[in-house]
């Protein structure tokens, strides 16, 4: 379903990753008619300083979101287990981004 | 004429065309289609802007006046500037800019991968530098020159205005005075005139692919090398110039 249509393309989600190895993270979002547009404005909207060296855009339609009404079932169970948390272990000396 | 001053000329020339197509595209910041393409010509104007620095700052140490690169920028009477016609030509609409920047950036594609073998060792390492940032112009060129040519009705009747209305300032890019023979023979300039068949090849490798047509070939303007411009280029530096002018080494 289009939510809502504007004369401004459609919308993309990008994702820049600072540094090889580190996770993909979300920066914000483009709106492009093809990928090859939604590339070049992430690139010129989100990297212009440095940020990053590789990108990822997604069509903002192909991501599913949780719905906030869902968020006591799914989220709420978490808050009160300690023992989920793997910080009983001890880090590897040199071990950086764990 | 010794090597200094005819390699301070030559690079006056390739500053001013960096200087001068930064002044014109940052014209159209606030004014893109959409935010993410205004964006986009003002990070080419930032390119090029840092590119004007880089080389008119190397004109100043060549000249060894004492000056310095906003001295060159902002403080020469029209006639002294050397940037091709081409580049001071209005924006006009969206696809008169596409399709200067297609002319001018295959263009310069091409020299920088020249100038790069240069025996001046500060052309050549700003050569290299620039091949990276020109790659992506021309990249966003021809994009959007095939997004429009083969777009609407519209817009291909738009860009093909575009590309016919520049064409006659292109002849320009390829021209060799004395300056530029005497520095090829020194192996520190381009041999531009070498260029042309393959940039005509690629320009229209691109424009068929738009559906858009290559334009006839009719009388090419001519005089920048000489000083001589278009009306375009006083209206530009009234501008640009009117600080420096209205208040001489004002500082931030």
């Amino acid at each position: 379903m289009i939510m809502a249509t504007d004369t401004q393309l459609d919308l993309w989600e990008v994702f820049i990753q600072s540094k090889s190895g580190l996770p993909y993270i979300h920066s914000g979002s483009v709106h492009a008619s093809d990928v090859k547009m939604a590339m070049q404005n992430a690139r010129d909207i989100y990297t212009r300083r440095g940020e990053g060296t590789s990108i990822w855009v997604v069509p903002a339609k192909h991501i599913s979101a949780s719905n906030p009404d869902d968020n006591d079932m799914l989220f709420d169970p978490s808050n009160d287990k300690i023992y989920r948390h793997p910080t009983f272990y001890v880090m590897p000396e040199g071990a950086k981004n764990i | 004429m010794t090597t200094k001053d005819a390699t301070y000329n030559y690079t006056i020339r390739l500053g001013d065309n960096a200087l001068i197509l930064g002044h014109r595209l940052s014209e159209l910041c606030s004014r893109g289609p959409i935010l993410e393409e205004d964006l986009a010509l003002t990070n080419v104007a930032l390119d090029m802007i840092g590119r004007a620095q880089a080389l008119l700052k190397y004109a100043a140490e060549l000249e060894g006046k004492g000056h310095t690169e906003d001295d060159i920028a902002y403080r020469r009477a029209e006639i002294n500037y050397h940037n091709h016609l081409l580049i001071e030509q209005p924006n006009g609409d969206f696809a008169h800019t596409i399709a200067r920047q297609l002319y001018l950036s295959v263009f310069e594609y091409l020299f920088y991968t020249e100038l790069e073998k240069s025996k001046d060792a500060t052309l050549a390492a700003i050569a290299s530098k620039t091949i990276k940032e020109v790659k992506y112009h021309m990249q966003h060129a021809i994009d959007w020159t095939l997004r429009l040519g083969d777009g609407t009705i519209e817009s291909h009747n738009r860009m093909q205005k575009g590309v016919n209305d520049l064409w006659m300032y292109t002849g320009e890019l390829f021209e060799m005075d004395i300056l530029d023979t005497y520095l090829l023979h020194q192996h520190i300039a381009v041999e531009t005139i070498a260029l042309k068949a393959k940039w005509q090849s690629e320009v229209e490798k691109v424009l068929t692919e738009a559906t858009l047509s290559l334009p006839q070939d009719t009388y090419m303007q001519t005089g920048s090398k000489k000083g001589v411009h278009t009306e375009n280029l006083g209206h530009i530096l009234s501008e640009m110039q009117y600080l420096q002018r209205a208040y001489p080494d004002a500082k931030w």
